[in-house]
């Protein structure tokens, strides 16, 4: 393990805590001093976590930047941070989402404006502090507190049926989790210590291992979100304003993905083999029958949540054919898939991001999200619409773009597990194109469908910062994924060492 | 017991009791002479009388483990942290009250007077070692808080609950008198080293033993109010001026887990595999009937007093677990469980005033637009009594699970977090309320002096401080059971 001279990791988590209670503390009545300070500090969280990419050393599995403090002794939890090739692009971009995000609720927020831009700063510290524990209660800490502020965001800011979503959401996810704190514990009695990697490699009988694993399932599967617990996030998505929906397509689904590696497949390898039918079963649904699921709907927002999970089934989808390459197989591709499915993380992390902002721009405008209330938006607002255009086909997984990445190697791996899962995989091709670009046409394209959309005024400088950021970052993805991909890859390789010593 | 030759007892290893024993006739004393309607004097006298307690306690009694008075008072480590949290708990109980009970004509000397007086019983309880000096602790505190819940006279709520508590009280009592009867019979002592040592050594005269354990369990859980025992909780809670309520939930539960520790814990270790049946049963009614009815409560005190059932159910975990680390993960539990209840209390006494109760749910409609700081007080309690990690709520929960599953008694923990996620809908619609809605027609303010304020929010903020950094006081735990 690689000490760090410097905590920039707990800089980053408590820069924007302390960050955002000062924004707190200044109260409503000077919100321009208040959410300048928000944006300055999420700047400045996000210009240190490049820090993490230039120290980063990328030719080794081991935890670097580790801080390890004793935080509760008498109970051996410690204060142990570290990140490796797979949390470190994530920490960049929760940075990169929070500045994004701050950039959004620009002025467009008008009811206690501090307290929006507070939880915002919080969240991003806990998200921080979710990708780089790597103690067991640690990282169950900030799993959890992670509600908090995403509860308050869709419940105060959020639609007509906040409430509803906010409730069901935060019940749904805490659910989940507590049964996660119970396997913790459990394993911490099995390994004799709280840290993440003294879990791995402990060869528990088949049964147990089944047991935690279902028990880390029903945690992860519920963030990410899997068929068929996804019932939360649509809901979700449609009544949060336009800041949380971001932060939770961006960041927090992939919380669980990161789950999945970071515990299920290292800490239990026996049950994930042995279970990895169902976890693929139900990728492959939440590929098919949530696409079709996504084709009906009329509703923007509701159309890319259920896009989003969608496109989190293929994640799920590369973490778990490994097995089937590893062992029945015995193909070379494993690396392949979970690489795809670290890459198509990242990349839905930008691509649902620009979709939602894209949405808010609209709803900003236009105060509906109904998609037959539109109509040749692109003849009032030709920039936007191209910028659109742009996120759109990347969803859709256009070459060129990062949406094709991801999906492109875990669809390539999926080949030599077995065909039919390859085959059900390339149907999000037809279908992601299908939704997305039907959704394009009948809000884009087409003569100007009323009087409200004749009014439109095109973006301005802020909302093009914005979505211009995010178009770069989808297209440098997109064109040039090797640097991401050699980030990650001897981290991955070493997970796959772990994971097939324990088979 | 049998003494043998008259020594003299170790006063100054009691003297936090007979601090407060004095304290308390002197705050009768002065308070006749005072002229304000505030009583003033009795007041500062009595706040003055816990802190100085506490201090007490804690330089006569930390690191001790010695008996006196011929073996019938013990001062140990685990004895400090409960009544040093028992004269915490008073001290903020009187600091949240003073407004509200001047507001109703409740404040009279009398209130000063009997809480102290149940307060020693408290702390006597905590440090009996003998049956006799048990029961007459239980008792003490058990009269005054009749008593107190009956202060309001006018009240026929308030008479309702006090005739229930009262009625309901005086079984427990008998059960445990009963319990503590076969004990004795069986052992010919009061003393509980010698009742260890037999019951260690117990061969015959088993079913007896147990026949008398039974009965105390009950009597214990009656005055825990766990489930089946807990008819009288709600009704009390809601019937007793709120302070009194405070009182209750608070200080007295954290007083029966000394009398838990005392008498069963400590002094029946040996028959441990015997009462660990009976408790899971207790648990796991507690922490599901307290739950599921608290779901439809409107009345926040009633609310809270279902609640209380599970967090009970969750302090018997650690009391099944059985063991030290058990023990003080019950301990734990019951200290932070009981601070962040009192500071709930205590936002509900700060939104009353005079002729009007703000004890329905939808008072605290809008509360975030009246007040940010006691809104934000009110999340930090309902997320901590959720569970939610970042409040010191979650590391109770988390050790009393780890001291369950380290007893291998996993289905229990599932049960106790599958718990807290009904826990959670109905802590959450509070936070809903403070947060999301809008008040019907004004609401009420937040009134009361700066410095019930003051104690208020610094009581909510330690919620989370103690949160983020509970390493101490679990140290503290733990090293006062020598884990």
């Amino acid at each position: 393990m690689l000490e760090s001279s410097w905590p920039l990791l707990s800089v980053l988590i408590w820069l924007p805590i302390v960050g955002g209670v000062l924004v707190l503390l200044l109260g409503d009545g000077r919100e321009a001093q208040g959410r300048m300070l928000a944006l300055v500090v999420a700047g400045l969280s996000f210009l240190l976590s490049l820090g993490l990419l230039t120290g980063f050393q990328p030719d080794t599995a081991a935890m670097q930047f580790v801080e390890l403090r004793p935080w509760v002794e008498s109970l051996g939890v410690n204060y142990f941070l570290g990140v490796d090739g797979i949390s470190m692009p994530l920490i960049l971009l929760t940075t990169f989402s929070t500045v994004l995000v701050i950039m959004a609720g620009w002025g467009r927020i008008t009811y206690k404006p501090s307290l929006y831009f507070a939880c915002f700063l919080i969240m991003s510290g806990i998200v921080v502090g979710v990708f780089s524990a790597l103690d067991a209660i640690l990282f169950y800490v900030f799993w959890e507190a992670v509600l908090v502020p995403m509860f308050l965001i869709i419940g105060i800011w959020g639609g007509q049926n906040r409430i509803y979503a906010t409730i069901k959401f935060f019940l749904y996810t805490f659910a989940g989790s507590v049964l996660m704190l119970v396997a913790l514990i459990y394993l911490q009695f099995q390994a004799g210590s709280f840290a993440i990697l003294d879990m791995y490699g402990l060869n528990l009988p088949l049964s147990t291992q089944i047991w935690l694993f279902i028990a880390f399932l029903l945690a992860f599967a519920i963030k990410v979100p899997m068929w068929p617990v996804h019932t939360w996030l649509p809901d979700a998505h449609v009544q949060a304003p336009t800041g949380g929906s971001v932060i939770l397509a961006a960041i927090m689904l992939k919380i669980g993905g990161y789950g999945f590696v970071r515990f299920s497949l290292p800490v239990v390898p026996g049950a994930s083999l042995e279970l990895d039918w169902l976890m693929i079963l139900l990728s492959l649904i939440a590929v098919v029958y949530i696409g079709l699921v996504a084709m009906m709907q009329q509703d923007m927002k509701k159309l890319i949540a259920y896009s989003s999970i969608a496109h989190m089934g293929f994640v799920t989808l590369g973490f778990f054919v490994i097995f089937d390459i590893m062992v029945r197989t015995g193909g070379s591709g494993a690396l392949l898939a979970l690489g795809g499915g670290m890459v198509q993380m990242i990349s839905h992390g930008f691509i649902s991001a620009a979709m939602f902002l894209c949405v808010g721009v609209l709803y900003d405008r236009m105060h509906t999200r109904m998609i037959s209330e539109y109509g040749g938006v692109a003849n009032r607002m030709p920039v936007f619409a191209g910028l659109f255009l742009l996120f759109a086909m990347a969803n859709a997984g256009l070459p060129g773009t990062s949406g094709f990445v991801g999906e492109f190697m875990v669809i390539l791996a999926a080949f030599q597990a077995n065909f039919w899962y390859a085959f059900a995989a390339a149907l999000t091709l037809i279908l992601g194109a299908a939704y997305t670009l039907w959704m394009v046409k009948r809000v884009m394209y087409g003569e100007v469908a009323n009087d409200k959309v004749a009014a439109l005024q095109d973006v301005d400088a802020r909302e093009k910062l914005v979505l211009g950021t995010l178009a770069v970052a989808v297209l440098w993805l997109g064109l040039y994924p090797g640097p991401l991909v050699e980030v990650m890859e001897p981290t991955l390789a070493n997970l796959l060492e772990i994971v097939a010593a324990g088979l | 017991m049998t003494v043998d030759a008259f020594e003299t007892p170790d006063l100054m290893l009691a003297l936090p009791e007979i601090w407060l024993l004095a304290m308390a006739c002197v705050v009768l004393v002065v308070d006749l002479f005072a002229t304000d309607r505030d009583h003033g004097p009795a007041y500062w006298l009595t706040q003055l009388t816990l802190v100085v307690g506490a201090v007490l306690t804690i330089q006569t009694q930390w690191g001790v483990d010695a008996t006196t008075f011929s073996g019938t008072y013990v001062a140990d480590s685990a004895g400090v942290i409960l009544k040093v949290s028992v004269m915490l708990l008073a001290f903020l109980g009187f600091a949240y009250s003073r407004d509200y009970m001047r507001d109703r004509g409740l404040l009279r000397g009398e209130y000063y007077m009997l809480s102290l007086f149940a307060v020693l019983g408290m702390v006597v309880t905590i440090s009996a070692h003998s049956l006799l000096t048990l029961y007459l602790g239980i008792e003490l505190m058990s009269l005054c808080l009749y008593a107190l819940v009956a202060m309001d006279r006018d009240s026929v709520r308030a008479s309702e609950a006090a005739m229930k508590y009262f009625v309901l009280g005086a079984l427990a009592s008998g059960m445990l008198l009963y319990g503590m009867s076969m004990l004795y019979g069986t052992t010919g002592s009061l003393d509980m080293a010698t009742i260890r040592e037999a019951v260690a050594t117990l061969e015959e005269n088993r079913l007896l033993f147990l026949f008398g354990l039974v009965f105390l369990v009950v009597g214990v859980a009656f005055k825990f109010g766990a489930v089946p025992f807990h008819m009288w909780v709600p009704d009390v809670y809601q019937g007793a001026p709120t302070p009194i309520t405070l009182m209750i939930a608070t200080a007295s539960k954290v007083a029966a887990v000394g009398l838990f520790l005392r008498l069963i814990g400590d002094g029946l270790q040996p028959l441990v595999s015997d009462w660990q049946q009976m408790l899971t049963v207790l648990a796991v009614l507690s922490l599901i009937v307290g739950n599921i009815v608290a779901l439809v409560q409107t009345n926040i005190k009633r609310m809270l007093a279902y609640s209380t059932f599970n967090h009970i159910g969750f302090i018997f975990l650690g009391f099944i677990a059985g063991t030290a680390s058990g023990y003080a993960a019950s301990v734990f539990y019951a200290v932070t469980y009981s601070l962040t209840v009192a500071a709930a209390f205590g936002v509900v006494l700060l939104l009353s005033r005079a002729g009007y109760e703000a004890d329905q749910l939808s008072d605290f409609k809008g509360l975030n637009d009246r007040s940010p700081l006691f809104a934000l007080v009110t999340l930090i309690l309902m997320v901590s009594l959720t569970g939610i990690p970042g409040t010191v709520g979650f590391y109770a929960k988390w050790m009393v699970l780890k001291a369950v599953v380290e007893e291998g008694m996993i289905w229990l923990a599932v049960m106790a977090v599958l718990g807290a996620v009904v826990g959670a809908f109905y802590y959450l619609r509070l936070v809903r309320y403070c947060y999301f809605d809008k008040p019907e027609g004004e609401g009420p303010q937040p009134n009361g002096s700066g410095g019930f304020r003051a104690v208020l929010a610094v009581n909510g903020l330690a919620i989370l401080v103690l949160g983020i950094f509970p390493g101490t006081l679990i140290a503290l735990c733990m090293a006062a059971f020598g884990v």
